[in-house]
């Protein structure tokens, strides 16, 4: 079981107030995907539930006890730092074996479950060697394997997979949801890079300076992102954001359009851009345009669209494909 | 070019860094050679190098007037002693400064340290009647009481920088682990921190076997260390340069092999909080 609920929490240091209240429900084997912009308090929220930083008011429900005031040992849940944060004095099997020899468990039942884990994770030949004589990769593996050993009520990521290269980062990503998809445990993983937030997530909490913006699946919050910065932070390439005459047109304070929703032609279009740079990125295009009464704005074109620097092209937004947010910043309907 | 600059450079240090080890080292060598020297070579004009009388003399003499090993064993008691007494003081304190440290925990640091920039001769009166009428004159448990005190600052910041570079995640993760304060500092900080503490053992031993004021001041004939011992060579009946160096010689021989052999630790011990 690994069913969190919080409920009010806050978290101040000092006069900061880093959380000034959130209210999350994270149900059982649910894998939930803490996102934003550094310093939005996702870390911090993280803390909180695993019991290394205290909350300031509110409570936090585990299972439905509360766990506010316990400490992280008694919390039963297991944490992935970003550092990995293994011992670095241990070996490899020690270090996998430490949370249950914390548990008094006897040592056959030990040795049983960390072979075990080590075959999971590929490391079962790594067992002897101490954590600097692994790669980065590795040494992420071994910190998974001290986490599932334990049989947690949930698996706190503490952006596990920002010190590895971006190759290393897509093989853990998939390795980790496979992981999930295996263990069916309540994950909550914490990172800045939209891009893992939403190939893993199950439910993607986007926070802003320690508020909730938008709580939702993957595709919800793609397909209806519920305030400008959301519409914003989901997606790549960004969103393309146009204030303005344009805006006005559709009765809203800013338009949303993404870079996949243009259409775009040679001859005739909405709008009237200038091509400053063209990504090839060999499946995709990324065009980067200057559009008259706009200003810059992406757009998205097949592999082989024949443009270049300084191409004039027109643009058409996509019908039923434009968001409109009203003076609040919040989408209309 | 640049090499060939960055060579240069570097043949410069390395005769910049032995000459400044050898003017450092001199006084010792010149005190073990005159050690070594009759009582005539040693005080003769130009000084005597080749062409010195050699002798053991000083050595049998000094080992016949004095009771070397009484004061030997003084010096290891009482720097020892004061070593792991203040150890243990010092690492919950350098623990918690390090670890749950608190808005006043810099300053609390400074302060301790400033103690030390305090003449020790200003307090020489009111130590001495302390000693006297609390009974610690002259007694191991006084001295090392004493010199625990005035190395305690340096020992408390040494392990408040080595904690220090124990990353918190660790720690944390071991707490995730389900481990207790007590296993977290038997299995995770301890081993962890022993280079660490080494070093500030090995630096606060030297630091309490080379003293000499307050060892001086505060003991007569049980507790006397190899500092008193010294002192006594240099008596009202006049100077005898090749006996006292002899006894000298003898007095930091133990250290000089000790801190020989533990040179690297030293080193790091040194340079405490130079290296981020």
């Amino acid at each position: 079981m690994g069913q969190i609920t919080l409920k009010q929490v806050r978290k101040s240091f000092g006069d900061v107030h880093v959380i000034p209240g959130v209210d999350l429900d994270i149900n059982d084997g649910e894998f939930v995907v803490f996102v934003g912009p550094s310093g939005c308090g996702k870390s911090t929220l993280l803390r909180l539930i695993a019991g290394l930083e205290d909350t300031s008011s509110g409570t936090i429900a585990i299972d439905g006890k509360d766990a506010t005031a316990l400490p992280p040992a008694k919390r039963g849940l297991a944490m992935v730092f970003q550092s990995y944060a293994l011992y670095p004095h241990m070996s490899v099997r020690k270090n996998i074996a430490f949370p249950l020899k914390m548990a008094g468990m006897d040592q056959a039942a030990i040795d049983k479950k960390v072979d075990a884990a080590a075959k999971v994770l590929n490391l079962t030949s790594y067992l002897d060697r101490r954590p600097g004589q692994l790669s980065g990769g590795q040494r992420q593996r071994v910190a998974i394997g001290r986490a599932i050993v334990r049989e947690p009520a949930a698996f706190l990521f503490d952006e596990p997979l920002s010190n590895l290269d971006a190759a290393l980062r897509g093989n853990m990503r998939l390795e980790i949801t496979e992981l999930h998809q295996t263990l069916k445990t309540t994950m909550i993983y914490v990172t800045h890079d939209q891009v893992e937030a939403m190939t893993m997530a199950d439910k993607i909490v986007v926070l802003q300076a320690g508020r909730i913006e938008q709580v939702g699946s993957p595709l919800d919050l793609y397909n209806h992102p519920a305030n400008v910065f959301v519409a914003g932070f989901i997606g790549s390439p960004h969103m393309n954001l146009i204030e303005g005459a344009d805006a006005a047109a559709m009765g809203a304070k800013t338009i949303g359009v993404r870079p996949e929703h243009l259409d775009i032609s040679l001859q005739s279009g909405k709008w009237t851009s200038k091509v400053n740079v063209a990504e090839r990125l060999g499946s995709d295009t990324f065009l980067h345009v200057t559009t008259e009464g706009i200003g810059q704005m992406t757009v998205r074109a097949g592999g082989d669209i024949n443009v270049a620097h300084g191409d004039t092209i027109c643009l058409t937004p996509q019908e039923g494909r434009i968001h409109r947010f009203g003076a609040d910043g919040k989408a209309m309907a | 070019m640049a090499r060939a600059v960055s060579t240069r450079r570097k043949i410069a240090l390395t005769a910049a860094a032995w000459a400044v080890g050898l003017a450092i080292f001199f006084p010792v060598f010149w005190t073990i050679l005159t050690s070594f020297k009759t009582e005539v070579s040693a005080v003769a004009t130009p000084p005597e190098f080749l062409g010195a009388d050699w002798t053991l003399q000083n050595y049998a003499d000094v080992w016949a007037r004095s009771d070397y090993p009484r004061f030997f064993w003084n010096s290891v008691v009482i720097s020892v002693g004061s070593t792991l007494l203040g150890l243990a003081v010092a690492i919950p304190a350098a623990w918690s400064m390090a670890f749950v440290p608190g808005k006043r925990t810099k300053d609390l640091l400074m302060w301790m340290l400033s103690t030390k920039m305090m003449p020790a001769a200003g307090v020489l009166i009111p130590m001495y009647l302390l000693f006297q009428w609390t009974g610690l004159f002259d007694t191991h448990i006084g001295l090392i009481l004493a010199l625990m005190l005035m190395n305690l600052p340096i020992i408390v910041w040494m392990l408040y920088t080595y904690f220090k570079e124990i990353p918190s995640e660790i720690l944390e993760a071991a707490r995730m682990d389900g481990a207790s304060l007590r296993n977290e500092i038997i299995h995770v900080l301890t081993p962890m921190a022993v280079p660490g503490i080494a070093s500030t053992l090995l630096l606060n031993v030297i630091l309490a076997w080379n003293e000499s004021f307050w060892t001086i001041t505060l003991t007569t004939v049980n507790a006397a260390p190899l500092s008193t011992f010294i002192a006594s060579f240099s008596a009202p009946q006049g100077l005898f340069y090749a006996k006292l160096s002899a006894a000298s010689t003898m007095a930091i021989a133990p250290i000089l092999i000790l801190g020989w052999f533990s040179q690297k630790q030293l080193v790091r011990g040194l340079t405490f909080g130079a290296v981020k």
